[in-house]
């Protein structure tokens, strides 16, 4: 038998109140692509940052080669051949392409060496980049580029990739797949963390599977079902949300030739965007990150003012109005960012309630605040949705991620929205809060809310939304009905590869 | 009033005398901001490194040995904001206040018996010929060192940012500090030195103005200096060689009122004497307009969670 | 190795405590720079502390506690509005000099007049002042984007020199002699802001420093626009989306701190100092920073806070006098004083922890 690459023996890792990392133990051969599975917060995370030598952990070993290997930064690690693409990039925006990837290597050439052997490699992997471009400029896809690039210049022995499809169009993932599957051939092993189950089957050799820091299994991807897969890696039953079919009344939000410039230096413009959404309707807007989802949900949120005429409710021109005058119509919004955005991270849970509560509850009079009835609506959204914490003082920075999400949706459902405009409802949340999450959007259409749901999880687009568009540089394709749409039709409105003319390696 | 008596050729001279305390501490901030930190302290590391260097050279007599100590103070007192900001995580704004309180209570105190007291002289440099080039050579070549040592300090600093490692991991850890932790950079070491290297620019800053450009020492003598150079910083968009040229113009206006003040002009002292700071609001809100260039983690706080 | 880890949520304990905490380091601290000056630390200490309140004459300072401690509230107040939103006025000791100027400027325009609306009249005179001088930062930054650290920092500045020609000019009192400065408004009774009661310390900016301090409670705890103060500072994105129009804040919060520092400048020249003269000035607009931080940016906290500096003050002049105790050294005093508390604040938001050894 031939020796691992990479040995992991009973890897243990310990935050307060919670095990990142509970005895882990599996082998990466070489040249193999092993897939690392499992839910937000199983400890997949934290995995690969002991592997890359960003947290030590608390208990066990590694093995390279036979060696013992324990990286104490980094470096340390790169230098043994490690390499790692992370899920939200280590990418600096105001610099260019060369320098980004001078950042991650040990001896750099010149700039100029740098720039020509950047080239060679992008074109070697069909990854084409100009060294000379200001990062901030890119699209995801052409980000990711960067890191991947970065990586294979330190002719990595061990290929770390984070979530690597969640910002790609079904096009770029099959270019993904392709210079992945060059590397495999060419003896690079690549450990693939991921939660998307058919991928996983159509690209990895080996899967090992965390649930709540635990290895629960492992499998040969290929020749298990993603059903089984998933039941591995959520320990339970999956419950698929209900839809009862029903009829749209009429247009409850008509968006028409909206054009506004970002608000932020590398954001995306939104550039003549049309939609309309009917009361009952769900319309999902797919995409690929930082395609103008935060913008459109600034313009319907009223964060971004635009023309008066460019949105309408129920007939009336709202482009003008702000957040509260849009509140007390009707039209509610949760942004994607929790912490920070919908929330404000230092403050309870009651005062986060009174954040856009305060409108349609009357949780105020005359500018006077009403904390008793603030403190009760809170405390409605904790019960009615299910959410984790011991009270309503709680800060909402000590929820996880799940929990926090579950009471900002919850927060705007229980104001009983005329329009709903949700992004990334169910980003970053595991299966369970995501499910009663899809359910309260399913049914609060059901009663007659038009719904908006942004988001870059294109299953969760299809398993919920009666019609479909995607948002490409600023501009949002023709909405379609979600019935009988295809994974390439839904990539080619996408915008299908970006910046790839030549789309073979 | 008589402005036939402003010499032309005098003036250019002393307005790049005017200008290098600025142009140091502006050299010492920018260097700070880059690196992703905001540093409000500037104006408490100015007087604390006048008083440092007028005493030290007082004592022994060397104005050299003066501006190290000045340097060595500034950057002693940035320590204090780094104990603060980088360790203590405290609020960047409020610890750079805190900086300038101190600082001015501080070096008051230290210089107590120093009033009145003159420094030891820096000669100017002699270079023969080319110091005796009429115009020319009183304008460019009859300085103290230490003002050319303001002019090589910003061709260092630029070329520094623009051209070695060095640079671009400061420039990264300014523009994403969680990226460049992710990459396996020091951030707050990093961080630590660009502040403590700020410190000192900061002090020989304060001392150019006690040693050389008075010389004598005063309480609160830098009389917001420190805060122009904040202001030159913002002004030059973060590149070192725009605040060479604010420094000069703002050195300008200063030199121009006082010339003005001393040849009689019909306006009043106070109107002349506050020209410099209401002119420094006037280039703030021109320039403000354009915040592109700053580096997008100035003044957040950095903690490795993980 | 000491690491440290963020608290799911802020210490309340802590957040009483570090307040403390830092006075109890800064005399420690301080007793070793008053050994290190020469002084017996203790008796120091004690000097600054204990005579105002139980000394001897401490039938004379007990007043003066109020009359210094009232202007540091009545700012720090407005300042604290204004930092706990991230706007950052610290030039509030130009709009105090500018509540001043033309709080006195108004009275002396009446002079020798005797009436009763003569003293409002200053008051609102003062108010307009202090928000005129305050709104220059403010509204520089709602329309240009301008820094208003630097702005409101350099119009103090500009105040500096405003008083010192208006001392030497415009207001200069034409039977003075010549000497710089105005007429005494304590001489001129409609204009004068005497005691309320003898011998209490009690003029009306003291009256005022309560009514700012219970304005401000009731604001930051009861009102929506308190909470959309408080909701900017926490989390600026958020508080746009709760509908909040950053614009109006600004101007909210930089104004409300300029017409308090306005008014504390008012009440000073038209009461204990009763002249505007080029030293009329004493830093309270800076000193009002430390006492917002300590007091937490809280009103009641300030209002503590206001009265522990004023003891500083008058034990550090007692000290000055009696022990010879060098002024600026109080200045470092209450400089100290800040950094602990920025220092210690720390544990509010953080727990420290001994990390264990790394076993690999």
């Amino acid at each position: 038998m031939t020796m691992p690459l990479l040995s992991l023996q009973d890897l243990t890792k310990a935050y307060p109140g919670v095990v990142a990392n509970d005895h882990v133990t599996f082998n990466i051969d070489e040249g193999e692509v092993h897939a690392l599975l499992g839910e937000n917060g199983a400890g997949k995370s934290t995995l690969v940052k002991m592997i890359y030598g960003l947290v030590k952990p608390d208990s066990g070993k590694m093995m390279l080669r036979g060696q013992p290997f324990m990286p104490q930064e980094p470096r340390a690690a790169r230098a043994d051949g490690i390499a790692m693409v992370f899920q939200h990039f280590s990418l600096f925006d105001a610099l260019n392409v060369a320098e980004n990837i001078a950042l991650g290597m040990e001896n750099p050439p010149a700039m100029s060496d740098l720039a020509s052997r950047i080239r060679g490699v992008s074109e070697t992997y069909g990854l084409p980049l100009d060294p000379y471009r200001t990062v901030g400029d890119l699209s995801a896809g052409e980000r990711q580029r960067v890191e991947i690039i970065r990586c294979l210049l330190q002719d990595p022995k061990l290929l770390i990739m984070d979530e690597p499809t969640s910002v790609l169009t079904p096009q770029e993932v099959e270019i993904l797949f392709e210079t992945l599957k060059k590397l495999r051939s060419e003896g690079t092993s690549i450990l693939y963390i991921s939660h998307k189950l058919e991928e996983i089957r159509a690209l990895c050799d080996n899967a090992t599977i965390l649930r709540l820091g635990k290895n629960v299994g492992e499998c040969v991807p290929a020749e298990t079902s993603a059903r089984e897969m998933a039941e591995m890696m959520v320990g339970a039953t999956l419950q698929t949300p209900q839809r009862a079919g029903r009829d749209f009344g009429e247009v409850a939000l008509d968006v028409s030739g909206l054009t506004v410039p970002s608000p932020s230096d590398f954001g995306t413009a939104l550039q003549n965007v049309h939609m309309t959404v009917r009361k009952g309707e769900i319309l999902g807007i797919g995409g690929v990150a930082g395609n103008g989802q935060d913008e459109l949900l600034g313009v319907l949120s009223g964060e971004i003012l635009t023309t008066s005429d460019a949105i309408k409710f129920n007939g009336q021109a709202i482009g003008k109005l702000g957040p509260t005058a849009r509140r007390k119509l009707g039209v509610l919004t949760a942004p994607e960012e929790r912490l920070g955005h919908a929330a404000a991270p230092d403050m309870s849970l009651i005062e986060n309630a009174l954040l856009t509560g305060s409108v349609r509850e009357k949780l105020e009079n005359n500018g006077f605040l009403k904390w008793t009835e603030t403190k009760g609506f809170a405390e409605k959204i904790i019960q009615a949705f299910d959410v984790r914490t011991p009270g309503p003082e709680n800060a909402a920075r000590s929820l996880s991620g799940g929990n926090l999400q579950k009471f900002v949706i919850g927060r705007e459902v229980l104001q009983d929205p005329d329009v709903l405009v949700v992004n990334q409802p169910t980003w970053g949340v595991d299966a369970a809060a995501a499910a009663a999450i899809r359910q309260a959007i399913l049914d609060l259409a059901a009663k007659g809310t038009a719904v908006i749901c942004i988001s870059q999880d294109l299953d969760e687009l299809m398993e919920i939304a009666d019609s479909f568009a995607a948002l490409n540089e600023g501009r949002l394709s023709a909405p379609r009905p979600t019935t009988g749409l295809t994974v390439d039709e839904i990539g080619l409105m996408m915008g299908g590869a970006h910046g790839m003319e030549v789309a073979h390696v | 009033m008589d402005l036939g008596e402003i010499n032309p050729v005098l003036l250019v001279a002393s307005l790049m005398v005017a200008a290098t305390p600025l142009l140091l501490a502006a050299i010492g901030e920018l260097v700070v901001e880059k690196a992703g930190v905001l540093n409000l302290g500037v104006e408490g590391m100015m007087i604390v490194g006048a008083i440092s260097g007028f005493a030290i050279s007082v004592e022994s007599g060397s104005p050299w040995l003066g501006f190290i100590a000045a340097a060595i103070g500034g950057a002693l007192l940035s320590l204090l904001f780094v104990l603060l900001t980088q360790i203590a995580l405290a609020n960047q704004v409020a610890s750079g206040l805190a900086l300038t309180l101190f600082g001015l209570g501080f070096s008051a105190l230290m210089g107590q018996s120093y009033v009145g007291v003159k420094p030891p002289d820096m000669s100017e440099i002699h270079i023969p010929v080319i110091s005796d080039i009429p115009v020319i050579g009183p304008i460019l070549f009859q300085h103290d060192p230490i003002l050319y040592v303001g002019i090589a300090l910003t061709a260092a600093v630029w070329a520094t940012l623009k051209y070695t490692r060095v640079g671009l991991v400061l420039r990264a850890v300014g523009e994403n500090h969680d990226a460049a932790h992710a990459l396996g950079y020091k951030v707050i070491k990093i961080r630590i030195l660009a502040i403590m290297f700020g410190g000192a620019c900061a002090g020989l800053g304060g001392a150019y103005i006690s040693l050389i450009r008075v010389p004598q020492w005063t309480e609160g003598m830098t009389a917001g200096v420190g805060w122009i150079a904040l202001a030159l910083v913002v002004f030059a968009s973060w590149k070192p060689w725009r605040a060479l040229l604010g420094a000069y113009l703002f050195g300008g206006i200063t030199v121009l009122q006082l010339n003005l003040q001393a040849a009689g002009v019909a306006i009043p002292v106070e109107y002349l004497a506050m020209s410099p700071y209401i002119i420094t609001i006037l280039v703030l809100v021109i320039l403000s307009a354009d915040k592109s260039s700053a580096p997008a983690s100035l003044g957040r706080t950095f903690h490795a969670s993980h | 190795m000491i690491v440290l880890e963020k608290r799911p949520q802020p210490s309340r304990a802590w957040s009483f405590a570090t307040p403390l905490v830092a006075v109890l380091a800064t005399m420690v601290f301080g007793g070793v720079l008053f050994a290190v000056l020469g002084k017996n630390p203790v008796e120091a200490i004690g000097t600054i502390f204990w005579e105002p309140l139980f000394g001897e004459f401490a039938f004379y300072y007990r007043p003066q506690l109020l009359v210094k401690g009232a202007p540091l509230v009545l700012i720090a107040i407005g300042l604290s509005l204004g930092f706990r939103a991230g706007i950052w006025n610290i030039g509030a000791e130009g709009q105090y000099i500018m509540g001043a100027i033309f709080g006195a400027a108004a009275g002396l325009a009446f002079y020798p007049l005797e009436a009763w609306y003569i003293f409002p009249v200053m008051v609102f005179a003062g108010a307009l002042g202090g928000w005129v001088w305050a709104m220059i930062p403010a509204i520089l930054k709602v329309r240009f984007g301008t820094n208003e650290i630097l702005v409101s920092l350099m119009l103090v500045y500009v105040a500096e020199q405003i008083l010192a020609s208006v001392s030497l000019g415009l207001l200069k009192n034409p039977e003075g002699f010549g000497f710089p400065g105005s007429r005494n408004l304590q001489s001129y009774p409609s204009a004068y802001n005497s005691e309320l009661i003898t011998g209490s310390g009690m003029h009306w900016g003291v009256v005022a420093a309560f009514v700012a301090v219970i304005f401000a409670y009731v604001l930051l705890n009861r009102h929506l626009l308190g909470f959309h103060i408080r909701l900017t500072g926490e989390a600026p994105r958020a508080a746009r989306f709760a509908g909040v129009n950053p614009a109006r804040l600004i101007l909210f919060c930089l104004g409300t701190s300029g017409v308090l520092a306005g008014l504390a400048g008012m009440f000073e020249v038209s009461g204990p100092s009763g002249v505007v003269s080029i030293d009329f000035n004493v830093g309270y607009g800076f000193t009002a920073i430390i006492v917002a931080f300590l007091g937490r940016l809280h009103p009641l906290g300030i209002m503590l806070a206001g009265f522990l500096m004023a003891l500083t003050y008058i034990g550090g002049e007692i000290a000055q006098s009696q022990l010879g105790l060098p002024a600026a050294a109080i200045q470092v005093f209450q400089g100290m004083l800040l950094f602990f508390l920025l220092a210690f604040d720390l544990l509010t938001n953080y727990r420290i922890r001994a990390a264990r050894s790394e076993v690999a």
